[in-house]
């Protein structure tokens, strides 16, 4: 009889302990890397640089009006003025803007400090801005609404913990962190299913995003052989990448160059 | 006790009666053919429950306040029932609630058991978190196929269609806000792109869930112009509440015009 | 049936170790104590989830200290997110309708006396009456753990339809581990409702004791006993249908997912499945489960109303003839949260015909209530109070379910808030009521103490007046379209609501605010009450023909037996105004 019970209890105990550890594996999987690396040093006077230009060829693509009826807060933002889809969009002078450009390659030998300044990613007139924007694996995104309506910020990683949350108007910034590198994270708002911006979480410092000039520069890399590779969202859902060789020597600037097409 | 029973209850009663009677929050004006039938089987029902709601409750009261031990000494009426009332009551509770429901059975009857009329204007809708979106076939009237693994949010690509390779779909409309003209049949087929969603007009009375993976079509027509809101009422995730368009009926001129706008933005 | 009474009396023998008499007991009142204990811990949480929801339908921007202590990304700085809301009401609904009102009236209340009131020594079987309970309790403690998963608690409501709760974390915040504990905490409650409902049945038919025939048994019996019957068949179906959705979760299955699904960019890679089956399989089970939370209620109701009204119940076999009606209409009727929903619009014809068929019986109970009450003398103890209020707070909750039966209707009434009235009405208030009636009315039997009267009828009195302030003005924003489930309010309509929704939550704050006196009574009484006598309310049942607190195996040896109906009081010629069911006392008509 007791033995029985005592049986009892035993699977009784195997159960609170089976739920309590799977309570806390979801609880440690987070802690993004916070602590400062120590970062190889390296001498500044050798440092060169990769520059260059993103240009498309082939038919620009149309760019539809997006609508947003729906929020009347969002339509107010832009003042009767027509907004177009981002992704797609050529420069005038037939260059690309909002094109990732980073070091794949080369850099790992080095380990960096994080920087301890945020990049902040604004959510203004219901649009992402930046659209495209570059940030080191554990450094801080610090993200803000200018918008009086409700966002919530869904970044749709691969590599890094998924998470959405919401940002109603008023509320504080949220702050944060991506542990692994990952290059790009599209963050959507459900809210707004035009919104998109991409995230390029790299494990060095050497990236850059194209403006409207179509170009990029890459500075303070030491002398080695890196591949640079470039990303856009022009080609569909997960966008298009290439990727280029360069050996850089001592204060030299190299000149890479990318050309897209449609697909 | 008793006594405070058979006050609240009156005061119960009073103010709710009041309340409903002078309509202080009342569905709105109906604008489609089936509102006014649907109002017509509510407001029956409304009076019919009403008075009910009065009696049940005024007769709690009041024997609760009449049948309260006086501390007079006899004792309570010893009785086990009343075979005959008991009948009676049963026979009268069936005929009113099963008769109140085959009254209004007429009209679901013709919310979905009517045929839609040939010439109905059919408009895609298709829910996602947290918006609408609709598809007009365009002048073809065939409404091109959709791809999974072309749909692009960015791009305004909601229902995947491939404009470049498949001709149906090269005039297919597709917009924020579901316009339609006045005093036409609207067939709408509505679907929903990740879960479970709905589409509720009050003004026009129509109500359906929007499932994922069948198709469900609905048809009505709307007798008035105007703004109304399309409100989504199937929890559907953190946007639920904010997960809204715009219905807008206008005369067939103005729809013309606004469809002819909403083609040279796509 | 005395073999049966020598076979309950050598199961066990009276535990004198802490450990066995007071954790792992298998005395049908510890239990059913335990069980009491349980609800009234959930539905103190289940009603603080609900202020915190009412705060923020009234004042979205309002800061709530120590929110963000407990979650720190679902309420920043104390201001609730749509998520969180959403989170919140999820567990507030399953808290209250599992662990509250599954719980309390049937396993608790149920588990106390149904052994005592049929003359039995204690449940058929004792060991997997303990096992139901810590199994239930097992099911609290996973289904409370979703408050500190990294993700929060799963936000698709109580219904948790799919594919909302079946494909992951893309789909929202807390549809990660959240939902997946979720589905296994109700997985593990059938469970333990499966085997509790198991116990109840075969007490009812085997362990009575000489003289109670089923004609004689009390209502609350009746009522237990057509609750388990729903219980056994009801949760064998919800069981099934978390399975499927636990596989569909983690197992790569598509019960219910179908193909071409695009969640938030991402493309689903389930095929096959269907929405409308879950909601099938769910509301095949959560039809009966609302019958389950009401007719212990109405069970105690009819008991208590005969008790103080000094008359037997009016119309005992229409009373329990109408509960099992209810009982077997109650499997009919589950369309009838569908019409709506995609399903054949043929079936509204069937499923909105015996909803209102139901409404027969339950009009029937109500009548014999106002019949019984009518002559009377009646006592107005605070058990009595509760029980008058229940019959007022079913007829109010029954009516508007007039409205919702009707498919016609159901376009302008669906998933508003008329919805919500209409069920807190007959869930959340009468049902409850029915437990507050039968705290009053047995606590002296249960702890051997009185509970204050005078505290008791403040406690009725703020209560009845505060629940209808609560929920009578949800019906009317109701009809004018307020949806339910939403977290703020930003639609042009809703907006002009706001003022109503402040109402509701002062009315909400007050009336929960009140309900500590009902606690400070409970647990100041257990202690410093009044001694209680073998028979304080002068009722016939069997319950009261013994000490308070019953001893170890309640009749102390004797078999009790039975001569009457259950309800003998005003009897004519008789010694006192009432027979007890023990008492050979002759009466003219059994």
């Amino acid at each position: 009889m007791n033995k029985q019970r005592f049986l009892w209890l035993c699977t009784l105990v195997a159960v609170f302990l089976m739920v309590g550890c799977s309570k806390k594996e979801a609880t440690t999987e987070e802690t993004a890397t916070t602590t400062e690396q120590q970062a190889t040093p390296i001498d500044q006077a050798t440092v060169g640089e990769v520059s260059g230009k993103v240009t498309f060829s082939g038919d620009k693509p149309k760019l539809a009006v997006i609508h947003m009826d729906q929020d009347p807060v969002c339509v107010q933002k832009h003042q009767g003025e027509a907004v177009h889809v981002e992704d797609g969009e050529v420069n005038e002078n037939g260059t690309l803007p909002n094109v990732f450009v980073y070091v794949k390659e080369g850099a790992e030998k080095y380990t960096f400090a994080t920087p301890s300044e945020p990049v902040t990613l604004d959510q203004n007139g219901c649009m992402y801005k930046p659209h495209v924007l570059g940030i080191m694996a554990g450094q801080d995104l610090h993200i803000v609404s200018s918008d009086p309506t409700t966002h919530n910020i869904h970044p749709m990683p691969k590599d890094n913990r998924e998470w959405n949350e919401s940002q109603p108007p008023g509320a504080a910034p949220l702050d944060k962190k991506f542990a692994r590198g990952e290059v790009v994270i599209p963050v959507k708002c459900n809210q707004h299913p035009w919104m998109r911006a991409y995230i390029g979480v790299t494990k060095n410092p050497f990236y850059a995003v194209t403006g409207s000039e179509g170009t990029f520069s890459i500075k303070g890399l030491p002398p080695g052989d890196y591949t640079i590779e470039a990303w856009t969202a022009i080609g569909g859902p997960n966008g298009q990448t290439q990727d280029q060789k360069v050996t850089v020597g001592p204060k030299e600037t190299k000149s890479v160059d990318f050309a897209f097409k449609a697909s | 006790m008793g006594l405070a029973f058979f006050v609240v209850l009156v005061l119960i009663t009073v103010i709710s009666v009041y309340i409903f009677g002078a309509h202080i929050w009342w569905p709105p004006h109906a604008i489609s053919t089936i509102g006014p039938s649907v109002d017509h089987q509510f407001n029956l029902t409304l009076i019919l429950t009403g008075v009910i709601f009065v009696c049940a409750q005024l007769g709690l009261g009041y024997f609760a306040w009449k049948y309260r031990d006086r501390k007079d000494g006899r004792k309570a009426t010893y009785s086990h029932g009343n075979n005959k009332l008991e009948a009676a009551w049963t026979i009268a509770a069936a005929v009113v609630f099963i008769g109140l429901n085959l009254l209004g059975y007429q009209i679901w009857a013709k919310m979905y058991f009517t045929p839609v009329p040939p010439d109905a204007l059919q408009i895609q809708v298709q829910g996602q978190q947290f918006a609408y979106y609709f598809r007009y076939p365009g002048p073809d009237g065939k409404f091109g196929p959709t791809h999974v693994d072309k749909v692009d949010d960015a791009t305004g690509n909601f229902f995947g269609l491939d404009r470049d390779h498949d001709p149906d779909s090269k005039d297919d409309i597709v917009t924020a806000t579901l316009g339609i003209p006045v005093n036409r049949p609207i067939q709408l087929l509505l679907r929903s792109k990740d879960v479970g969603h709905s589409f509720y007009v009050r003004e026009l009375r129509i109500h359906q869930d929007l499932v994922p993976g069948i198709e469900i079509p609905i048809h009505f027509t709307a007798t008035e112009t105007g703004r109304f809101e399309i409100v989504c009422t199937q929890l559907c995730g953190l946007g639920h509440y904010k997960m809204r368009a715009f219905l807008q009926v206008m005369t067939e001129e103005d729809y013309e015009k606004w469809l002819q706008g909403q083609v040279a933005a796509q | 049936m005395a073999e049966a009474h020598a076979e309950a009396a050598h199961q066990h023998h009276a535990p004198t170790k802490f450990i066995w008499k007071y954790i792992f007991s298998l005395d049908h009142k510890v239990i059913g104590k335990q069980y009491y204990f349980l609800a009234l811990f959930s539905v103190v949480v289940g009603m603080i989830l609900s202020w915190l929801m009412r705060i923020h339908l009234g004042w979205e921007k309002a800061a709530i200290p120590g929110l963000s202590a407990l979650s720190p990304n679902g309420a920043p700085g104390g201001v609730m997110t749509p998520e969180y809301y959403l989170s919140l009401m999820t567990l507030h609904g399953t808290i209250m309708v599992f662990f509250v009102l599954t719980t309390a009236p049937q396993s608790g209340f149920g588990n106390f006396f149904l052994p005592i009131q049929i003359g039995a020594e204690d449940m058929a079987f004792p060991r997997l009456n303990m096992l139901s309970f810590w199994t239930t309790f097992v099911g609290l403690l996973v289904l409370l753990a979703t408050f500190f998963v990294a993700d929060g608690p799963p936000l698709s409501g109580w219904t948790s339809y799919p594919p909302l709760s079946a494909v992951g974390s893309a789909s929202g915040p807390g549809e990660g581990l959240g939902q997946t504990l979720w589905v296994i905490s109700i997985a593990i409650f059938c469970v333990g409702s499966l085997l509790g409902a198991i116990n109840f049945i075969a007490t009812t038919l085997d362990l009575r004791t000489k003289g109670m025939k089923l004609m004689r048994l009390p209502l609350t019996c009746w009522a237990w006993f057509v609750t388990a019957v729903l219980g056994l068949l009801s949760f064998a179906v919800l069981f099934g249908a978390c399975a499927l959705l636990l596989l569909d979760r983690v197992g790569g299955t598509s019960f219910f997912i179908p193909g071409g699904l695009i969640v938030s960019d991402k493309i689903m890679p389930h095929s096959g499945g269907s929405p409308l089956l879950y909601q099938h399989l769910f509301w095949f089970f959560g039809h009966p489960e609302v019958y389950i939370a009401i007719l212990p209620g109405m069970g105690v109701t009819s008991h208590i109303i005969s008790c103080f009204a000094r008359k037997p119940i009016f119309g005992y076999r229409a009373m329990a003839y109408s509960l099992m009606a209810i009982g077997f209409l109650s499997f009919t009727v589950w369309g009838h949260h569908m019409f709506l929903s995609g399903m054949s619009p043929y079936s509204a014809f069937s499923f909105s015909l015996f909803t209102m068929a139901i409404g027969v019986p339950s009009a029937i109970k109500t009548f014999n209530w106002l019949g019984t009450l009518w002559g009377g003398k009646i006592r107005f103890t605070s058990a009595m109070l509760f029980s008058i209020g229940f019959v007022s707070l079913f007829v109010t909750g029954g009516l508007s379910g007039i409205f919702l039966a009707q498919p016609q209707l159901d376009p302008m009434l669906h998933a508003t808030y008329f919805v919500v009235a209409h069920f807190h009405m007959v869930m959340g208030v009468a049902a409850i009521f029915g437990m507050f009636a039968g705290t009053y009315f047995w606590f002296p039997k249960m702890f051997g103490r009185m509970m204050n009267e005078t505290w008791g009828k403040v406690h009725f009195w703020t209560t009845f007046v505060g629940v209808y302030c609560i929920f009578m003005p949800m019906h009317f924003i109701g009809i004018e379209g307020a949806v339910r489930r939403y977290s703020t309010w930003t639609d042009n309509y809703l907006i002009p609501m706001i003022p109503v929704h402040r109402f509701m939550t002062v009315a909400a704050l007050f009336t929960g605010a009140v309900q500590f006196i009902f606690l400070i009574n409970v647990f100041w009484s257990m202690f410093k009450g009044e001694k209680a006598t073998e028979n304080p309310w002068e009722a016939t049942s069997l319950e009261w023909s013994i000490p308070s607190p019953p001893p170890f195996d309640n009749f102390a040896g004797v078999h009790p037996v039975v001569y009457h109906g259950p309800y003998e009081y005003g009897v004519p010629g008789a010694e006192k105004d009432y027979v007890m069911q023990g008492s050979p006392e002759k009466i003219a008509a059994t």
